[in-house]
């Protein structure tokens, strides 16, 4: 009996028009693509994009080149060189690089930073159109700080509770 | 009336027939390819919304314009003949392929008498046709010098044989039911309305000849041709820009005959379903038998379409074994069982 039908199951095509039926069924549901360009999905303020230097609002930077940023890159992505400034001989970075081709946007700059100066900001959608310019510089990271400084603010604002 | 004269008359009533013939042609070749360049959107649409997606919606309002840009693409791209690939055979397979499959079209009637070649053996003309398209595939897979081209040639010609078989006996009972080859006496004698189309007497035929015209046209869950996840295209992996569309056009027009020919065999061509039932038929009397045909035929479109969105690749043994253990043994069996049928003048055979 159990055979009969089983072969009556696969010979009527029963479960493949069972298929079929789910299939026509979310023909008409909603549909759940993001159109990407005009829409963007939610992020989280501890969203890990593209690396920004911060700086004080009068303007000086908050690195102190302790270098912990670079000591903990599990990438070996973040290249360092200090000395004295010129102007009043306090301690300063004079070449601060990140590989954004080694870089897995893990976050532990961000963690280790004491001043809360190198940054995780919420920009994900960028390009490179020439060769070498996957490396960011001390210039290009302070100078993605000074644009996006409100959100990143924010972002830390929104977080605080949880550090 | 001297001879050169005669001879003058003559090749002008040659000439006149010619031409009327091509333009014939084009009327059915330039509907066609637009109709493959909008199935494969089609295709796309309906494949993303049931994955609850959109589809192409960038070109041109809601995406019409998709298939065109495709086609734009496909145009300037550089046909790349691969190394120790038999150059002639590599440029001939395409247009191989592409031949039989327009070719078939030139017996199927569009409405009474609309048709290009009004043959009497229009059903085994259009076997022999389909049946000629798969050297078009034998030969890509053979002159690209790939092993997964070759791979898949091999599978795409044994799948095309088997069920070709099951596809043939599944006609020899439209062939029965109607008693003539010519599609168009094929209509005609399902003449009487929706209850009188052979659908009905010959329904396992008709499920054996969609499934084996879906395994025909190497179409999901059939396309081990293709077979993406292991010979990675098939016969055609080697090919690229218009020859590659070549390829595609002929696998979409199959598609569309094959569309066409089950409306044509099992569910009366170009006849209006509400023939002979008074009010009903009075008011669907405007419509045309030509849209009838493509209503029908645009149903079978989307159901190739629906089986493709819903079913997953059968594995090649599983393939073969429906061919050959199920489809031909159950054609073998309703085919007496519709002979005695027709004997014994019970309807819808009276």
């Amino acid at each position: 009996m159990k055979t009969v039908k089983q072969f009556l199951n696969s010979f009527l095509l029963v479960e493949l028009l069972k298929g079929l039926r789910v299939t026509w069924a979310n023909m008409f549901r909603r549909k759940v693509t993001v159109q990407f360009p005009e829409e963007r999905t939610p992020q989280s303020p501890r969203f890990r994009g593209l690396h920004a230097l911060r700086s004080y609002p009068n303007g000086e930077e908050r690195c102190i080149a302790c270098k912990l940023c670079e000591a903990v890159c599990p990438a070996s992505a973040i290249t360092i060189e200090a000395g004295p400034r010129e102007k009043d001989g306090s301690r300063r970075t004079t070449k601060y690089e990140i590989d954004l081709f080694k870089c897995i946007f893990c976050g532990f700059c961000e963690e280790s930073c004491p001043v809360d100066s190198i940054v995780e900001t919420r920009i994900f959608d960028y390009h490179f159109e020439n060769r070498g310019e996957h490396i960011m510089t001390k210039e290009m990271l302070l100078e993605v700080g000074r644009l996006n400084e409100e959100q990143i603010a924010a972002d830390r604002e929104a977080d605080a509770k949880y550090r | 009336m001297t001879e050169s004269e005669f001879m003058f008359s003559d090749l002008m009533v040659w000439a006149e027939t010619a031409f009327w013939i091509l333009l014939k042609i084009v009327a059915i070749l330039i509907p066609l390819i637009l109709a493959v360049a909008y199935t494969t959107y089609a295709e796309r649409k309906i494949i993303g919304y049931m994955q609850l997606r959109l589809g192409p919606n960038r070109v041109g309002p809601k995406g019409w314009l998709q298939p065109i840009a495709d086609t734009v693409k496909l145009i300037m791209k550089e046909i790349v003949v691969p190394r120790g690939a038999s150059k002639t055979l590599f440029v001939m397979a395409p247009i191989l392929f592409i031949g039989p499959s327009f070719a078939a079209w030139a017996v199927v009637p569009f409405d009474a008498g609309v048709v290009l070649a009004d043959v009497n053996a229009g059903l085994l003309y259009i076997l022999a046709m389909t049946s000629i398209g798969v050297y078009g595939v034998i030969i890509a897979g053979w002159a690209s010098n790939s092993k997964y081209a070759f791979l898949g040639a091999m599978r795409s010609a044994a799948q095309i044989v088997s069920y070709e078989l099951a596809m043939g006996f599944a006609l020899v009972g439209v062939l029965m039911c109607s008693q003539s080859m010519n599609l168009g006496e094929i209509v005609l004698s399902q003449s009487g309305g929706i209850f009188q189309w052979f659908w009905i007497p010959l329904f396992p035929l008709l499920v054996v000849y969609w499934i084996s015209g879906v395994a025909e046209t190497n179409r999901a869950p059939f396309d081990m041709a293709e077979g993406e996840s292991e010979i990675v295209a098939g016969f055609h992996v080697e090919y690229g820009g218009m020859a590659f569309s070549l390829f595609f056009l002929a696998e979409y027009a199959n598609m569309i005959l094959i569309s066409f020919l089950t409306a044509l065999l099992f569910f009366g061509g170009w006849l209006s379903p509400f023939e002979g039932y008074g009010m009903l038929d009075e008011m669907t009397a405007w419509i045309p038998g030509t849209i009838w045909l493509l209503i029908k035929a645009s149903i079978f479109l989307f159901g190739l379409l629906w089986i493709r969105a819903t079913f997953p690749r059968f594995r090649y043994d599983q393939i073969m074994r429906l061919g050959w253990k199920v489809f031909i043994p159950v054609t073998l069996v309703w085919l007496p069982v519709v002979a005695i049928w027709i004997k014994s003048n019970v309807w819808p055979f009276n």
